[in-house]
């Protein structure tokens, strides 16, 4: 042990044995961040500038009280419904588009992947295109989508749902095959070497063991699809945003804070919900 | 073997028993989706009928084919630049930020704080990324920075969520031999504790910033700048062939940086969780 009798004979001054790489990172990550800050026109002292921290002041002072008129509290409830019903009707559908998507572009579920034969150059082929596809689902904003849809279904929920179906579709998928290749995926291995089919493997060997993540996964995106109706109120699809907007539009601070209200107890409910499913699935 | 979800095999008495709350919850979800669709009664006959498929096809073709010309190719790829830099500094920011709220929301300062910390988190997270970039807009005026404080405010309480839970599920033992061994406070944690969360942390901001690539595209419908506020400026004049431009430059950059995070991350992920 001659390294510790070294240790031991000098140990006057206490070194981090990282810490020169540590330096050489932080100095190449201020080099790529400093073009950074200057495209996003980081400047934090625009706050202070001139009466921009009064304006926002006053603003903000008109979210309190939050509004609590039976009127309001009516049209709120009534947004609240339709868009839990778009997310919802949006989540189904996207799982219904995703699902299939994921099963494909799975390379832990691959037949020809196993040995030598024919279908594996197609079969990575099949891959690769499922890949393209989704990355095209969701590269575009739900925006356009919805603006798509309302050519055919003209102002309305129907181009919400749709738009959410397409991007989301297209999210869930990504995310479905990542975590499906990323658990421990030797049992789907042993099943198709065995002779199962692709679905065997899914649902006996894949599922089981990632469930609980598929399922948090699922809902963290309907919540995200609760918040995403903001978006929708681009295309008049009704809901918070619209009501949102409204509010926003008419400076009325305290129907809109009553809005956010809803809004984080749309998101606690998603919480729970996905604890419940994830006891259910344990 | 167990059945995939809807029951398991009694191992002694080799009979299968069903899950009375996986097919209850699956019956409830069902009709959640059914009530869902009935309440929204849409006509989806229209979608399929063959004068708003020529409509849908119509306005599709509108965008091809898309503005080649090098002038505003540059001028898209300077967008795309500016969408980036938004996304990534406001995760930055996040991190930072969320880091910080995830200390006390993991109950390392007492309970009140942890409570308190969580609504911080729980309140950040809850408003929508498009009307946080409304507020900003009002305080720091239209621009790129307020999409960035906009998205840096939601990812906070998403990254300071996530990142407090992983603090709790890290196993307490290095770090309290190295507090009984006589470190501080912050030598035990920075030495101990932050080591095996910081895999988990940096994968949990990459794909933060998959999700703000495209976030910070839609933010520019309000005036945040980047490829989003160009699409949306050439959308609403009907010029479709520079709309399709930029899209495709959105989609160049979402590929990019999803597949450098995932090689990225592949590399950074110990083999099991």
């Amino acid at each position: 042990m001659s390294t510790a009798t070294g240790a031991l004979a000098a140990p006057t001054t206490l070194r981090d044995p990282a810490a020169r790489g540590r330096f050489g990172a932080a100095v190449v990550a201020l080099v790529v961040l400093w073009p950074l800050l200057a495209l996003a026109e980081f400047r934090p002292w625009v706050f202070f500038e001139g009466s921009n921290w009064q304006v926002m002041e006053n603003f903000l002072a008109g979210f309190l009280p939050p509004a609590t008129n039976l009127d309001f509290l009516a049209l709120l409830g009534k947004a609240t419904l339709e868009t839990l019903a778009i997310a919802t009707a949006g989540i189904a559908l996207a799982f219904v588009v995703a699902a299939p998507l994921a099963v494909l572009a799975t390379r832990s579920l691959s037949v020809s992947r196993i040995g030598p034969g024919p279908g594996r150059g197609p079969g990575a082929a099949a891959r690769t295109v499922t890949r393209g596809v989704l990355t095209v689902l969701r590269a575009i904003p739900e925006v356009v989508w919805a603006l798509v849809f309302v050519r055919a279904l003209g102002l309305g929920p129907g181009a919400g749902v749709l738009a959410l179906a397409v991007t989301y579709g297209g999210m869930l998928g990504k995310v479905y095959t990542e975590i499906l290749e990323s658990g421990d995926t030797r049992s789907a291995r042993a099943l198709l070497e065995a002779g199962s089919g692709r679905l065997g493997a899914l649902f006996y060997a894949l599922v089981p063991s990632t469930a609980q993540e598929l399922a948090s996964y699922t809902v963290y995106r309907w919540e995200c699809a609760v918040r995403a109706s903001v978006v929708m109120g681009f295309v008049g699809a009704g809901g918070l945003g619209q009501l949102m907007d409204q509010s926003m539009k008419m400076l009325n601070g305290g129907e809109a804070s009553t809005i956010l209200l809803t809004f984080l107890l749309l998101v606690l409910l998603a919480d729970v919900m996905s604890a419940l499913i994830r006891r259910v699935l344990a | 073997m167990s059945a995939p979800i809807a029951g398991r095999v009694d191992a002694s008495t080799d009979a299968w028993r069903p899950c009375w709350a996986c097919l209850g919850l699956a019956l409830a979800l069902a009709c959640a989706v059914v009530a869902s669709f009935a309440y929204l009664a849409v006509d989806w006959r229209q979608l399929f009928s063959g004068e708003s498929m020529r409509l849908m096809l119509k306005f599709v073709r509108e965008f091809f084919p898309p503005d080649l010309s090098p002038a505003f190719v540059a001028k898209a790829a300077w967008g795309a630049l500016q969408t980036f830099a938004v996304a990534a500094i406001g995760t930055l920011l996040s991190v930072v930020a969320g880091g910080a709220l995830a200390l006390p929301a993991a109950g390392r300062f007492g309970l009140a704080a942890r409570l308190a910390a969580r609504l911080v988190l729980n309140l950040l997270r809850s408003v929508p990324e498009l009307v946080w970039a409304a507020l900003m807009v009002i305080a720091a005026g239209l621009g790129p920075f307020a999409g960035t404080l906009a998205l840096a405010l939601h990812t906070t309480g998403v990254l300071g969520r996530l990142y407090a839970e992983s603090l709790e599920n890290a196993a307490a033992q290095p770090e309290r031999a190295l507090r009984e061994a006589g470190s501080g406070r912050i030598a035990a944690f920075a030495y101990a504790t932050l080591p095996l969360v910081t895999a988990q942390g940096v994968a949990y901001a990459l794909y933060r910033l998959e999700m703000n690539i495209r976030m910070a595209a839609v933010l520019g419908f309000v005036g945040a700048g980047g490829l989003g506020q160009m699409l949306y400026f050439h959308l609403s004049i009907f010029q479709q062939a520079q709309a399709a431009t930029l899209l495709g430059a959105m989609f160049l950059l979402v590929f990019a940086v999803d597949s450098l995070s995932a090689f990225v991350r592949a590399r950074l992920a110990p083999a099991h969780g």
